[in-house]
């Protein structure tokens, strides 16, 4: 989106972000029921299906349900940090998809350090909790602040030494460059390895992947490391003096948040807009047709992934705060840093070097 | 060009304002939250110069990192308002003349980095060389020229790192701690033990 009229590209910037901003808002609804839904399926209940044919509606229900409710703000309370400590969490969780390379051109600021600005968009995702467990004013918040802050720091650690080796693979920190580099067959994805003459790489690549995903839970705060709003210890962390609209924004950004590693698990690790297999076949056909289903490709990888989170959230028990520690600190730190050493070496004295 | 302009002012007004809040906020946690505010505008103003990989890693490092431990240690802290304004107008003759002084010397550097520095010969600093991405800019500066004061910059944050661990870390006897490995090799047999009880005895150890 480069243009030389700084009003037209205003307004193409602009547009482009409202589109993906509705997109990511829409598809949050259905994802969040599509979250309950796998929960209770794995639990053998039925889930929310009352609204709407089965409980399609029930978000948008639930959205009216918070939006129409009085805003508590505690007396005790730090009103101007509390009310901006959601709206915080709502932006930073939202800013993250100006980079993700939806089809082929199809990405609101094709950034060249695409990867390092979703690093750092996502890092400072802690800001809203620790913001608003503080300023809440009271014990089981702070808590959980103080949790989600430690939590979030040690894992950060682990994905930025993961994403420099798939760096390390592509070459490049432009997310459409790498997502280019996966082109083609299905072994060109970083997860086995980019490519069969680093075929060797792909032991290192699916562990990388593994921590990842595993680091993703903790980085959104997912189970089984919701530390910082384990209910059992903490009645629900940072969000025990929320109520309605800015519940509302803390819940919305958290799952934009999700939806967001989930998108960057398969820009990084499974080829992005890429379906496994070249598509000459769409030689001919209108470009627009190209990247409406190379989107869709893209879309059905996310929500794949959004899947697995789902399961992670229904079959595992949470973590024990000293297990989550020793789990970042003691295990995927040193791992990763020998990933990141093993995959460096092959780089410059593997074949492609 | 205007766009770019009013991003500038904006940016450069709310780093402005946000670091003179830092020293006027009342309450430390709220300096912090300035603090961050002013780390971001600054790293917009970096991104406005074309240097977006020293924006991102400001970001990551600073904002992402360091000022998060930062208001971890500022919110946890019990500080005594009052007790620390009693001072103020005792500390303010010194503290004037220190600030002074570093305000002039910042005003010096800044109008000799104008005249004679680089940026008066080349026009505007260029973020890009040649051409390539800044990012490849500076790794190729940084891992050839400057390799040595890298490698150095490196070790001493490793000396850094040791000493913190050696001064804080303790072994305290009678800990429990978890060993996983042992746990899952536990099994019946080794956990447990079947002991014939007679009747009115009772067991002892």
């Amino acid at each position: 989106m480069d243009s030389t009229n700084p009003l037209l590209w205003f307004g193409l910037t602009t547009g482009g972000i409202l589109l993906v901003v509705i997109w990511v808002l829409l598809s949050l609804a259905f994802l969040l029921l599509a979250d309950r839904k796998i929960w209770a399926g794995v639990q053998m209940r039925k889930g929310p299906n009352v609204v709407g044919p089965f409980g399609l509606l029930q978000s948008f229900a639930d959205f009216f349900k918070f939006v129409l409710k009085e805003i508590v703000i505690p007396a005790g309370a730090d009103k101007v940090v509390f009310i901006l400590a959601p709206l915080i969490s709502l932006i930073l969780g939202f800013v993250g998809w100006a980079v993700v390379p939806f089809a082929p051109g199809w990405v609101v600021s094709n950034l060249n350090v695409g990867i390092l600005y979703l690093l750092a968009m996502s890092s400072l995702g802690v800001y809203g909790i620790i913001m608003g467990g503080w300023a809440s004013n009271s014990k089981y918040p702070f808590l959980g602040a103080l949790r989600s802050a430690a939590q979030m720091v040690s894992y950060e650690v682990s994905i930025g030494l993961i994403i420099i080796t798939v760096i390390l693979l592509a070459g490049s920190m432009n997310l459409s460059t790498i997502v280019d580099k996966q082109s083609g067959w299905f072994w060109n994805w970083n997860v086995f390895g980019g490519g069969l003459k680093n075929i060797v790489l792909l032991p290192i690549m699916v562990v990388s992947m593994g921590m990842f995903y595993i680091s993703a839970l903790a980085e959104t705060n997912r189970p089984p490391f919701d530390l910082p709003e384990a209910e059992s210890e903490l009645v629900a962390g940072y969000q025990v003096e929320y109520s309605s609209t800015p519940y509302l924004l803390f819940m919305v950004a958290e799952y934009s948040n999700i939806v967001l590693m989930c998108a960057m698990i398969s820009v990084l690790f499974f080829g992005g807009w890429n379906p496994g297999f070249p598509i000459g076949f769409t030689a001919g056909w209108p470009p627009f047709l190209v990247n409406l289903l190379l989107a869709l490709v893209f879309y059905a990888k996310i929500i794949f992934w959004f899947f697995m989170f789902a399961m992670a959230k229904a079959i595992v028990p949470r973590y024990r705060y000293d297990q989550l520690m020793r789990l970042g600190w003691k295990v995927f730190l040193p791992t990763s840093l020998v990933l990141v050493a093993a995959v460096a070496a092959w780089r410059v004295f593997g074949p492609g070097g | 060009m205007a766009l770019q302009a009013i991003a500038f002012y904006m940016l450069a007004f709310v780093t402005i304002a946000a670091g003179l809040l830092v020293v006027s906020a009342r309450n430390p946690v709220h300096s912090v939250l300035f603090l961050i505010t002013a780390f971001f505008s600054a790293a917009g103003l970096f991104v406005l110069l074309g240097a977006e990989f020293l924006a991102m890693l400001l970001i990551v490092v600073y904002v992402g990192a360091v000022a998060v431990l930062f208001l971890f240690v500022v919110m946890m802290l019990d500080v005594d308002f009052a007790e620390l304004r009693q001072g103020f107008a005792q500390y303010l003759p010194i503290g004037g003349l220190v600030g002074g002084i570093l305000t002039l010397e910042m005003v010096f550097v800044a109008a000799t980095v104008a005249t004679n520095g680089a940026a008066a010969k080349n026009g505007l600093p260029n973020a890009s060389p040649g051409g390539v991405p800044n990012t490849e800019a500076i790794g190729r500066v940084l891992y050839t020229d400057y390799i040595f004061f890298f490698q150095l910059a490196g070790l001493v944050l490793l000396v850094a790192m040791i000493g913190a661990i050696v001064l804080t870390l303790r072994h305290k006897p009678g800990v429990k701690r978890q060993d996983i490995g042992k746990q899952v090799a536990r099994t019946p047999k080794t956990g447990m033990t079947l002991v014939q009880i007679k009747p009115g005895e009772g067991i002892s150890e």
